[in-house]
């Protein structure tokens, strides 16, 4: 291992940390808003938008986000939709995560049972109070493994951002495993900032999960 | 109409080669998916015993796959193994290790859930009767998480195809190579190539997904 | 006769094809307790389930002081604050605990303040016994103190009549008591209540008077002595005789 290689490649692999983060938050963000609006739609039965919320689910469940990602950056300028890489990126994964999110969130409230329901509008609470102090409370401590598991997946999915250019971790090491053929120390690295990105995502997931089981669940 | 480049698709024998790069795909996801169950099978009852190392093992390897990408595991594999041991594996072989480590962790999670999902007395009464511990996973435990298991290791094969795509990083010629190449090849005749080629890429794997997806929504349904 | 709380004329409720109550017509008047007995699959907790608005009704009318209570009502949730309803699998909220749970619907619905409602929330569960309970999340209770807690939040509403939907079935025998007797409290302190139970002699000692459903229909009611006593009907005498056990003695 050469450490004054390491050393000396730090601050890049640094600098596409932050990339990969900051691509990584802000696409998530955007899929908690998609997912949320699918749930809505999907779960107040609004006509034609759920329709639509259910076929956009399907579509980005069943491709890649490498695919996404090409089609969008590489096919969509061809047509005129010109967007740069970061953009693209962010929307990609957005538009890969909306659908796992909304799926999460769909499967939080359908956890909770319909006797819930009646139990609330037994003591006169209306449609959107019960859903407001009863059902999503409950729904979203049952649905926070599996939207921790996501944001892990999503935090993961970002590593393929390098074939569309964006110089992230992936993309780094491979330029300079191609440039200097330092191969171990150029993975080295990519794996420890991985590490230094989802670790701690990780463990706050498990911690949270414990905390939410606790006061929640177990009736 | 605007130019969407589809007419590349129509030209020699482009689509016959797109297909034939999916195929590359669906064979190298095939291959993981059917190590992963058998070897998932394995450790995921191994999951299950007291046994602390044993535990601390599976553990390890667990949260391994769970937090590193698998693009990191493929380049490690792909790239690190020519450096460290001198193999010179090839891409495809490379994808397939780690598709298989990464599909077998996520294989043997799934059978883990399905098995401490069974009620202690399942396992109390099979000992009561005087069943050894082999024949008790043999009769009693693993039938009932079967049914369990089938529709959650055939959206296993989805995600492992989805998964495939990633190989065009580490050069394996499948369907997202070929279509660099037809669009590279008709960069002056077709400058819309990319559109048409990358949308046909597009709807194919969402044409390989689907119905299996759908297959394993429709049994998880009707086996619950 | 003191005043009519609930008045139920000709009620029918069907699920498709399958007529659950059939013309069910019952007045309740203030202070009364009505017990409903009958065999399962009668309709006896469907009954409840009308009155409190959580099934549309085919027929009929149900009416709260006055006030129509159908699904389809606009103020449904102004009559449900008037109706409270105790259900068998207890319900209640367990990302909440006891106090939140019993002052939930008062403060968010009734817009009362959270202290006012906490003092008598407290209040009615030093009377349930469980006033060391209020910090309490449901998962840490036991079944009849999970059920008495449901109780002390359907009371707190100030509710014009209580429904109690087989509120002992799911209790370890032990516990069955605990809960009857503040039903029994109930009863004296002259709350207006309807109950569907399985429990005779729980039936007898606290009714005003039973009704006897079958197949959705009231085959029998009137004073709780006289039904279990000598009922009229041989339907009402062949289900009070699944409550007896002898022994056959097949040799001497």
């Amino acid at each position: 291992m050469k450490w004054d290689f390491i050393m000396k490649y730090l601050p890049l692999y640094q600098k596409s940390a932050v990339l990969t983060v900051k691509i990584g938050v802000a696409g998530i963000l955007l899929s908690i808003l998609i997912g949320i609006f699918c749930t809505a739609a999907q779960n107040f039965r609004i006509p034609f938008l759920r329709q639509a919320a259910n076929v956009y689910v399907e579509i980005s469940r069943n491709t890649p986000l490498l695919i996404q990602l090409f089609f969008i950056y590489y096919g969509l300028p061809k047509i005129g939709i010109r967007t740069n890489a970061e953009v693209c990126g962010i929307a990609g994964l957005a538009f890969l995560g909306g659908s796992y999110m909304a799926e999460a969130f769909r499967s939080g409230i359908e956890a909770v049972e319909t006797v819930q329901y009646e139990s609330a509008y037994s003591l006169g609470l209306s449609r959107w109070q019960t859903l407001r102090y009863v059902v999503f409370p409950q729904a979203l401590s049952i649905c926070m493994p599996a939207f921790m598991a996501n944001v892990i997946f999503l935090l993961k999915e970002t590593s393929v951002f390098s074939a569309i250019s964006l110089m992230d971790l992936m993309f780094t090491a491979k330029d300079l495993i191609g440039l200097y053929y330092q191969t171990t120390e150029s993975l080295f690295l990519l794996v420890i900032f991985y590490l230094l990105i989802l670790l701690p995502v990780s463990l706050a997931g498990s911690l949270l999960e414990r905390r939410l089981r606790y006061a929640g669940f177990g009736t | 109409m605007p130019d969407l480049g589809l007419e590349v698709l129509f030209k020699g024998k482009n689509l016959m080669r797109i297909l034939g790069g999916l195929g590359v795909a669906l064979k190298i996801s095939l291959i993981s998916v059917a190590i992963s169950i058998l070897a998932g099978v394995l450790v995921g009852m191994l999951m299950t015993w007291k046994n602390p190392i044993s535990r601390a093992v599976t553990r390890c390897y667990l949260e391994i796959v769970r937090i590193m990408p698998q693009m990191v595991l493929l380049f490690l594999v792909y790239f690190g193994t020519t450096r460290i041991f001198g193999w010179n594996l090839s891409g495809e072989l490379s994808a397939v290790i780690v598709f298989s480590f990464w599909g077998t962790a996520e294989m043997a999670d799934l059978v883990r859930g399905a098995i401490i999902s069974i009620p202690i007395h399942q396992y109390e009464s099979a000992a009561a009767l005087g069943l050894t511990g082999m024949q008790t996973y043999r009769y009693i435990i693993l039938p009932q998480t079967v049914r369990r298991l089938i529709p959650l290791s055939i959206n296993l094969i989805t995600r492992m195809i989805k998964t495939t795509s990633l190989v065009l990083m580490i050069g394996v010629v499948e369907v997202l190579k070929v279509a660099q190449q037809i669009i590279e090849a008709n960069r002056m005749s077709s400058p819309n190539a990319a559109f048409g080629v990358y949308l046909t890429v597009f709807l194919l794997y969402f044409a390989a997904c689907w119905p299996i997806s759908m297959l394993a929504g429709y049994l998880e349904k009707r086996w619950r | 006769m003191s005043e009519k709380v609930l008045e139920i004329e000709h009620l029918v409720k069907r699920f498709d094809d399958l007529t659950v109550l059939n013309d069910i017509s019952l007045d309740v008047h203030e202070g009364e307790v009505i017990v409903v007995v009958g065999p399962s699959g009668c309709g006896k907790s469907t009954l409840l389930r009308c009155i409190n608005a959580l099934e549309e009704i085919q027929g009929g009318e149900i009416r709260l002081k006055g006030e129509a209570v159908s699904k389809k009502s606009r103020n449904l949730p102004e009559i449900r604050q008037k109706i409270g309803m105790v259900f068998q699998s207890y319900e209640l909220f367990p990302h909440l605990n006891v106090l939140d749970n019993i002052t939930l619907a008062p403060t968010k619905v009734q817009k009362r303040s959270r202290e006012e409602a906490a003092e008598e929330a407290l209040a009615l569960l030093s009377r349930v016994g469980l006033q060391e309970k209020a910090g309490s999340f449901p998962r840490q209770l036991s079944g009849g103190q999970k059920q008495r807690v449901a109780i002390v939040r359907a009371l707190c509403m100030h509710p014009e009549i209580l429904l109690f939907d087989e509120v002992t079935a799911a209790l370890d025998p032990e516990m069955v008591r605990e809960v009857l007797d503040v039903i029994l409290g109930l009863a004296e302190q002259g709350k207006t209540m309807i109950i569907v139970t399985h429990e005779m002699q729980f039936a007898r000692a606290v009714a005003d008077k039973v009704i006897f459903l079958d197949e959705g229909v009231i085959k029998e009611e009137g004073d709780p002595d006289q039904f279990f006593d000598h009922p009229k009907t041989e339907r009402a005498k062949e289900f009070l005789r699944t409550f007896t056990f002898e022994r056959k003695h097949s040799h001497s």
